[in-house]
């Protein structure tokens, strides 16, 4: 203690005013950027921080324990998953064809494949309806020849949300198996493994953070999907109604069902963001 | 390392014709059965454009692979058998271990892709890591494995699917010095053992010398010379050979700072101190040549009888024969002066300095 006096009598003497004031100048940030930068992060965060605000804590255990919520939630969870599912099954293929392979027109397949990812989800869910409806080029087929119909069912919610999610899971896959070592399955090639083998069992591992990466996105995609089902798919309770579509509804009925519907989500979203985290900094 | 019959069929029978952007790989390739060929030669001489060819990574555009009399590749008439159908392995440069897969399993996925169950594939792996002395490895991670280990594991992987052609990529090219010497010497214990064909690339002379029993040079897509390491060190035929394989290399056995020559050979006094097998390298311009034997502080002087002399650049390569043959770079104006003509008898000397010499 007796040496903190002298040691910092002797900091300003050589040369340490100029740096001291340089560092203030430095740490000043200009007005015309940190008021918007401010203004926006208000704007993000206050509605979340309303949302709790206004919240109806006192009846929240009952609204969330009444059978309507845990309905929507219950069929929001097996959609979302179950698209996230089909994703899988046809999105790994889709991202390794336009990695690993020189397909002709491999360019156009590539944008018609992120191409929902711009497009309005309620155009998706018209355009859904005009392929797969009961009228539709293929949905009459599948009416016809296997007496099933897809739209206003829990099966065409799957459909529309994984239409709408497939892209973020492609892209993400893609970016993984570019990033990826191509020499290793050329190394597992000269081990006598084919080009299945060699994907199934040293891709697939060499790949899994991106895929998983991928898989929590297009799961939250699928879990917050509106525009797309309620088109395709319709608004009937325990059927076709997931989460976001119960809580348009109760927005009209039942204000304080809607925040908490709203509260389950925003939980969701949450532990999703919570367990990606890791995941960014690992693959990107 | 076993001596072929001179009408017996090569092993290995390769004419690989590769043709790219300016670039063109023309390159015959034969060997018999134990045999090691290292194809040597500078960056982008088409070492690698040759191995990828053999391995089946990189169709030929003419030419033939053939391998213990079976045709693997050849263009003229359609046939090209995929990687994964070839009997070949390989060792890539930086082993291309599956960083996911432990050790065991790394040595194991040849035979799984063989059929085996993975229990089956696991226990016939484990004795390929012994061999690699790893055996306490085998649960390892690639990640947790040094260098040397690692080309080991690459090694026992190729191997353990008993391959008719070992191919291998720059195997010590990714090593530091020390492990280098280590893992060179047990490499050629490995190869010396390996019953089939193996063929490695490198653009070092010395790994070449040490591990191969033949020379392939290549410059620019083209053999440029083939041989013995001794007859290359001899008689290079072009001035980047010269240069490239300016080394004397011998075998013998260390005894504190002597190394004596099997056969009632000379012995060499060499600044290491060794003990057991080892081998002793200088350059040929190390060499010092002398009419009369020399009086002075060299400790290596032997007689010996000019059998050549060749022009490579501004110097002069002297062939030397008798006790200890080895090549001597000499100035054409120290040429002129001691009068040196094929059948000349001279005094050979070399410094212990300037030798170097690790165990083999």
């Amino acid at each position: 203690m007796t040496l903190s006096g002298p040691l910092r009598k002797a900091a300003p003497s050589t040369g340490g005013a100029p740096a001291a004031t340089r560092r203030r100048r430095s740490r000043r940030i200009p007005y015309p950027l940190l008021l918007p930068a401010l203004l926006g992060l208000v704007f993000l965060v206050l509605p979340l921080v309303g949302l709790l605000v206004r919240a109806p804590w006192s009846s929240l255990p009952e609204q969330l324990t009444s059978p309507e919520v845990w309905q929507a939630l219950r069929l929001s969870l097996i959609c979302a998953t179950s698209a996230t599912v089909v994703s899988l099954v046809l999105g790994v293929p889709l991202a390794w064809l336009l990695a690993r392979t020189e397909i002709p027109g491999r360019r156009v397949i590539r944008a018609l494949v992120t191409l929902p990812l711009v497009l309005p989800p309620v155009v998706g869910g018209v355009a859904l309806l005009l392929v797969l409806g009961r009228n539709g080029i293929v949905g009459r087929w599948l009416d016809s020849a296997f007496g099933i119909t897809l739209p206003f069912t829990t099966a065409g919610v799957v459909v529309a949300e994984a239409f709408v999610a497939m892209p973020f899971l492609v892209i993400s896959v893609e970016g993984a198996l570019r990033a990826a070592d191509p020499r290793y399955e050329e190394a597992a090639a000269t081990l006598g493994a084919s080009r299945l083998t060699a994907f199934r069992r040293v891709t697939l591992p060499l790949i899994a953070p991106g895929i998983g990466a991928g898989a929590v996105l297009a799961w939250s995609r699928a879990l917050g999907e509106f525009g797309a089902t309620i088109t395709f798919a319709g608004n009937f309770p325990g059927r076709t109604q997931t989460m976001p579509l119960a809580v348009y509804l109760a927005m009209e009925r039942d204000p304080e069902a809607a925040i908490a519907l709203s509260l389950v989500l925003l939980a969701v979203s949450v532990a999703v963001l919570a367990g990606l985290r890791e995941r960014w900094l690992s693959t990107t | 390392m076993t001596p072929t019959a001179p009408d017996a069929r090569p092993a290995l029978d390769a004419l690989l014709r590769v043709e790219r952007t300016a670039f063109r790989l023309d390159l015959a390739l034969t060997a018999a059965p134990g045999e090691t060929v290292a194809l040597l030669g500078p960056n982008g001489a088409g070492k690698s454009t040759a191995l990828r060819a053999l391995a089946g990574l990189l169709p030929l555009g003419s030419g033939h692979l053939r391998l213990d009399g079976v045709t693997l590749e050849e263009p003229a008439t359609g046939l090209h058998t995929p990687a994964e159908e070839r009997p070949v392995g390989v060792v890539f440069q930086d082993y291309l271990l599956f960083p996911h897969l432990s050790a065991l399993d790394n040595v194991a996925f040849g035979l799984r892709c063989q059929g085996l169950r993975k229990a089956a594939a696991r226990a016939a792996a484990l004795p390929w890591l012994e061999r690699m002395g790893l055996a306490e490895h085998s649960a390892a991670k690639p990640g947790r494995l040094s260098g040397g280990q690692a080309q080991r594991v690459a090694l026992g992987r190729a191997l353990a699917v008993r391959p008719r052609l070992l191919l291998l990529d720059e195997p010590l090219a990714a090593l530091d010095a020390r492990t280098r010497l280590d893992v060179r010497s047990q490499l050629r214990r490995h190869l010396a053992e390996f019953e089939a064909v193996a063929v490695l690339v490198t653009h070092d002379p010395l790994d070449a010398m040490v591990l191969a029993d033949r020379l392939v040079v290549i410059e620019d897509g083209r053999q440029v010379q083939s041989g013995t390491p001794a007859e290359i060190a001899r008689h290079p035929r072009t001035d980047y050979i010269a240069r490239l394989v300016g080394l004397n290399l011998y075998r013998g056995t260390a005894a504190g700072h002597t190394v004596s020559l099997p056969d009632g050979g000379p012995e060499l006094v060499t600044t290491e101190e060794l003990t057991g097998a080892a081998f002793v390298a200088f350059p040929p311009a190390a060499v010092t040549l002398h009419r009369e034997r020399p009086d002075s502080s060299a400790r290596n002087v032997w007689p010996a009888t000019v059998d050549g002399l060749d022009l490579h650049g501004d110097q002069v390569r002297v062939d030397l024969s008798g006790a200890l043959p080895m090549a001597a770079d000499l100035t054409p104006a120290a040429v002129a002066e001691l009068d040196l003509a094929p059948g000349s008898s001279v005094w050979a000397a070399v410094k212990a300095a300037q030798t170097r010499a690790y165990p083999a």
